[in-house]
């Protein structure tokens, strides 16, 4: 196992000369399509998506719009069948396994919907996983104090109710300090107090950190918090909506 | 936190499925300690073997004859290829022991005097070397001094060419001729009845007319030298003075013993370790997929949070590294415990001044490569799987998995079936190759079980057949010389004596095209009853008026079948050469045998109805007057008693016999445990989601536990059959394996062995079972129904 791995990879937070609004990703005619033995299921149909430095993007949709699709092929985890998808200038489809793998070591930090801890480990573990491979981590328990659970550190993962849990999945995610946080749903399984809480979590990640965030919901009111709301529909960006000013996640009602 | 969380993940997984993981390490290391213990005792036995042989010369080829004169000594040591000879004079007595209402048989070797033998070197345990002076010196065998508790200053009396008279023991000797010490024909020793004493040429040459003179000769070879040719040129030589004919050292008993012996290690250091590491490797295939299977969510978020397929497939091959480690250790430890164990009893059964355990490096180095291969073979596809799993696919819960109606349902007799039957028989069918493996696994347990047993139930039929049907008598008496019918009759009146009937027996060398072989053809009263020429299934062979009924084994040595001639050359007398056809095989269990109508056998010999002994059918009260009065005759070399014969046996085998049905047990046992414990927990954890919610919507546990424990009791029910087959079959692989010269063994597997068998898996399985039924007792609705499967 190599935390360093040599290689250079596109440095962080350093946009391209020229951009004035530095550009994250880029995403340009991103298709994808599922063999479905018989059928083909289009789940992406030509996206075309920027993400700039620092933003706060929401990503909307009906379900089985792509949203999923979308976001796991900007983080890495998933390649497009045809288009390109560049990182900081660098096009992450002509990547293989490996770069792909250090391309979300140094830069990513993901949330997923149901959260995904590691049941037999603890809190802290659960976030030492990412701290012990990341270039220039936080301390697992600085992590956690982002989220509150600074008095939780050595719960299990069946310990801790569901707010807690992906309070400690954002705490591993943003450990890392990374790049871009991408979190699929992470208020899904959550009543409205516990998703605030773990929203406010992934602002301030946002705002004190810097990092640039896209967040799937389902919840139209969470777009409010938002820099820009994307929808998609039948795998297609079919409405970008600018928000003067996004609300604090305090503030949110639904 | 000096251990890496990932690190800390895989030894909480471990200490989770700590059942799973200890069945097998257990299974596996039974496989390596048979392993690690035939390797030891094989590189210990042959060590001990050839140094023994090259530091005490043991020889190349051995001759015995009549009597030869001492010139001819130079011309045997004349022969190319031969490095030394040494000449000897052995003679058979008959001693009588305090205890032993029945005589014993003595072999009075003798040895040079002033020099140390050239050949056969003796090994002195205790005492001095004997000297010459009329006191009748001698060294005795370390085997009959223990049997009778002979010390240096003891006396022994013995019969010495029809004289009675006292060997003095002055010391205690071993030989590499006799490191498996056994009388010719004998299945088993019995050092109790049979000793081999040292004595100084000059007296045992004066007490036996053979000054001047020897009967033994003993060859090395030069390197290089051929034994095949010095035994046709010796053979040359020492014919006209009454041999037997020379031969080698596979003919040597002891030598054959030894070696046989060897080969069995060989066997075992095989068959065993690949029916345990076979299991092994299933049960942790089983598990490690399920692992993955169930990890499959953890896995992809560990890849999302930027582990590689690298650090991912160590992950899970530390794990495996983890019980194989364990295994390699405590399958060593055992097999170097039980390899303690058997030299200890070795040095019962095989001489030699020092049996030492030697441990070869080799030997653990290659039983971790081996169980390495095991390990890591069953689980590589696992662990590929894991290192391979896209971490978008995972991320989406696995689809639920698809069940069918089953066969039962499809044909039109659901309404037979309780859903919970139902669910049972859609489980077993949805994963076909899983139940089939766990069912075979199961299988295995029964079959070690059958296995283990099968040995004593062969060795008990053979002991019957050979005791109760093949030998009818209660004596036998063995004739100095031959006789004539005089001597049945001086026996036919000895008080007790019963049915009495003569034999003749006769060393020849049959030769068959250029394979030959040097038997004895035991003569028999056509229509004898005191001995019975039977096959394996007791099924007697009549004699044939004319020609040879012989072992199928040495049917096979010759290649020869029924109605084939084979060149008979008789090595005694008239030393006649006939050829003669081959009436009938017979596939008996020991050693290899020729048998011929007395008649004819007396006719071929072109003498009169001379016979070499008899055999007496006693009642049991006269047996002891009966023994002491066909000793004391000077006409009578030996006596053996049956019954004597039975209890040596018993005695030696019966502890050997033990040890193997406690290890066995103990193998199959945790075979069986393992298979069955580990399909109930995987089984359990597949369904505890299902399980749960059925005990959710008001299923009883009693309920839930008949749709779990049905499951195992149908695999159980499956696999204790087929295990009694598979069983069967490595009985029928071990008759092959054990089919050599000195034994073959019947292939005999009786009933109560298949019962027992059954009845321990069924044990096996019961246990497993109430441990479920107790992790069923205690299943945490809640915890299972909130975590995402
Ligand atoms: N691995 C896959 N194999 C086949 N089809 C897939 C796969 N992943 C996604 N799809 C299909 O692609 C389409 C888009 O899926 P995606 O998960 O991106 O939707 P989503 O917008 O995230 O929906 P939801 O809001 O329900 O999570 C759906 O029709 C889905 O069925
Ligand atoms: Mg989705």
């Amino acid at each position: 196992m190599t935390r360093d791995t040599g290689v250079e990879h596109p440095p962080a937070r350093r946009p391209p000369a020229g951009a004035d609004d530095g550009v994250v990703f880029e995403a340009r005619d991103v298709r994808k399509v599922y063999h479905m033995g018989e059928v083909d299921v289009h789940a992406l149909r030509g996206v075309d998506l920027d993400l700039s430095t620092g933003e706060f993007m929401v990503l909307l949709g009906p379900s089985g719009s792509g949203k999923s699709t979308l976001l796991n092929i900007l983080g890495g985890l998933d390649v497009p069948t045809s288009g390109t998808v560049r990182y900081l200038g660098h096009d992450l489809t002509e990547d293989d396994d490996r770069a792909l793998t250090r391309f979300r070591r140094e830069h990513v930090g993901f949330v997923f919907q149901f959260y995904n801890l590691v049941p037999s480990l603890t809190a802290r573990e659960n976030v030492a996983l990412v701290t012990e491979i990341a270039r220039s981590p936080m301390r697992p328990d600085e992590a956690l104090a982002l989220v509150d659970l600074e008095d939780r550190l050595n719960h299990f993962p069946a310990q801790l109710s569901g707010g807690e849990q992906q309070r400690v999945a954002i705490a591993r995610a943003i450990a890392k300090r990374p790049d871009v946080l991408l979190c699929d749903e992470p208020t899904g399984a959550l009543d409205v107090e516990t998703g605030v809480v773990v929203l406010e979590a992934i602002e301030r990640a946002n705002r004190e950190l810097g990092t640039t965030t896209a967040v799937i919901t389902h919840n139209a009111v969470i777009a409010d918090m938002a820099d820009r709301v994307v929808s998609l529909s039948g795998g297609l960006v079919s409405n970008v909506r600018l928000n003067e000013t996004s609300v604090a996640a305090r503030e949110l009602k639904w | 936190m000096s251990l890496r969380a990932l690190d800390r993940k895989m030894l909480r997984d471990l200490i989770n499925m700590r059942g799973q993981a200890t069945a097998i390490c257990l299974v596996m290391a039974c496989g390596l300690a048979t392993f690690v213990m035939s390797l030891v005792m094989l590189d210990s036995l042959e060590r001990t073997l050839n140094a023994y042989y090259e530091g005490h010369r043991f020889p190349h080829v051995f001759a015995h004859m009549e009597r030869a004169p001492m010139a001819l000594r130079e011309r045997i040591a004349a022969i190319p290829g031969v490095a030394r000879v040494e000449t000897r004079v052995v003679e058979q007595v008959t001693l009588d022991m305090p205890g032993l209402a029945e005589p014993a048989v003595g072999r009075l070797i003798s040895i040079p005097e002033r020099r140390r033998p050239e050949l056969c070197r003796l090994y002195l345990r205790a005492g001095r070397y004997p000297e010459r002076g009329g006191r009748r010196e001698v060294l005795v065998s370390d085997a009959f001094a223990d049997a009778h508790a002979l010390r240096v200053g003891d006396r022994v009396r013995a019969i010495l060419n029809g004289r009675l008279d006292e060997l003095h023991v002055v010391g205690i000797a071993l030989s590499p001729e006799y490191i498996y010490q056994i009388k010719p024909g004998d299945v088993l020793p019995d050092p109790l009845r049979f000793g081999v004493f040292w004595i100084p040429e000059p007296e045992l040459a004066a007490a036996f007319d053979m000054e001047g003179a020897f009967n033994d000769v003993l060859c090395s070879l030069r390197a290089g030298g051929s034994a095949a040719e010095v035994i046709t040129r010796l053979d040359r030589l020492i014919d006209p003075y009454g041999s037997l004919g020379a031969y080698d050292r596979d003919d040597q008993i002891s030598h054959e013993f030894v070696t046989n012996e060897i080969r069995e290690l060989k066997g075992t250091a095989v068959v065993a370790p690949i029916i345990f590491l076979f299991v092994a490797a299933f049960l942790l295939n089983v598990v490690i997929s399920r692992l993955v299977t169930t990890q499959r969510e953890q896995i992809a978020a560990l890849k999302a949070l930027g582990y590689g397929r690298r650090e991912i497939g160590n992950h899970y091959l530390k794990l495996v590294g983890v019980i194989l480690v364990v295994s390699v250790l405590l399958g060593g430890g055992a097999g170097l415990w039980m390899a303690s164990g058997l030299t200890a009893l070795y040095a019962q059964f095989f001489h030699f001044p020092v049996l030492e355990m030697h441990v070869e490096p080799r030997v653990l180095v290659l039983a971790a490569a081996v169980s390495g291969l095991a390990g890591y073979g069953a689980t590589a596809t696992a662990v590929r799987r894991a290192m391979r799993l896209p971490p978008a696919e995972a991320m989406r819960p696995a689809p639920p998995p698809v069940y069918r109606p089953t066969i039962l349902e499809r044909s039109g007799l659901q309404h037979l079936l309780s859903p919970a039957a139902r669910m049972i028989l859609r489980q077993l069918e949805r994963r076909p190759l899983k139940a089939a493996l766990s069912c075979l696994g199961i299988a295995m347990g029964a079959a070690v079980l059958v296995l283990g047993a099968f040995m004593e139930d062969a060795v008990d039929y053979a002991m019957e057949l050979q005791f109760e049907v093949v030998q009818r008598h209660e004596l036998t008496a063995t004739f100095v010389d031959t006789r004539g019918p005089e001597a049945l009759a001086e026996i036919r009146h000895l008080p007790g004596a019963g049915h009495v009937e003569p034999f003749r027996g006769v060393a020849v060398r049959l030769r068959a095209e250029h394979r030959s072989r040097r038997v004895g053809i035991m003569g028999l009263e056509p229509a004898g009853e005191l001995f019975n020429v039977t096959d394996l299934d007791g099924k007697a062979i009549p004699l044939p008026d004319e020609g040879l009924v012989l072992s199928t084994k040495l049917g096979e040595i010759l290649d020869v079948r029924v109605g084939d001639p084979v060149t008979v050359e008789v090595l005694e007398g008239k030393r006649a050469v006939r050829r003669m056809a081959v009436g009938a095989l017979v596939s008996d269990f020991q050693g290899v045998s020729a048998y011929m109508n007395r008649r004819a056998l007396n006719r071929v010999l072109d003498e009169g109805p001379r016979i070499s002994g008899v055999f007496v059918d006693a009642d049991p009260v006269a047996h002891a007057t009966l023994f002491r009065r066909m000793k004391e005759m000077p006409m009578v070399a030996a006596v053996t008693l049956k019954d004597a014969a039975l209890q040596s046996f018993r005695d030696t085998m019966g502890e050997m016999i033990m040890r193997m049905r406690a290890f066995n047990i103990g193998f199959a046992v945790i075979i069986a445990f393992g298979v069955v414990y580990n399909s109930a927990r995987i089984s359990l954890a597949e369904r505890s989601r299902e399980l749960a919610t059925l005990r959710v919507i008001g299923f009883t546990r009693a309920e839930i536990s008949m749709i779990q424990l049905g499951e195992l009791a149908i695999l159980t029910l499956l696999g204790i059959p087929l295990g009694l087959v598979i069983g069967f079959a490595f009985a029928w692989m071990t008759t092959n394996a054990f089919d050599t010269e000195l034994f073959r063994i019947p292939l005999v597997v009786e009933r109560s062995t298949y019962a027992s068998a059954a009845t321990v898996v069924l044990v096996a399985a019961a246990i497993s079972g109430f441990v479920v039924r107790r992790m069923l007792d205690r299943l945490d609705l809640v915890a299972v129904l909130k975590s995402r499967e």
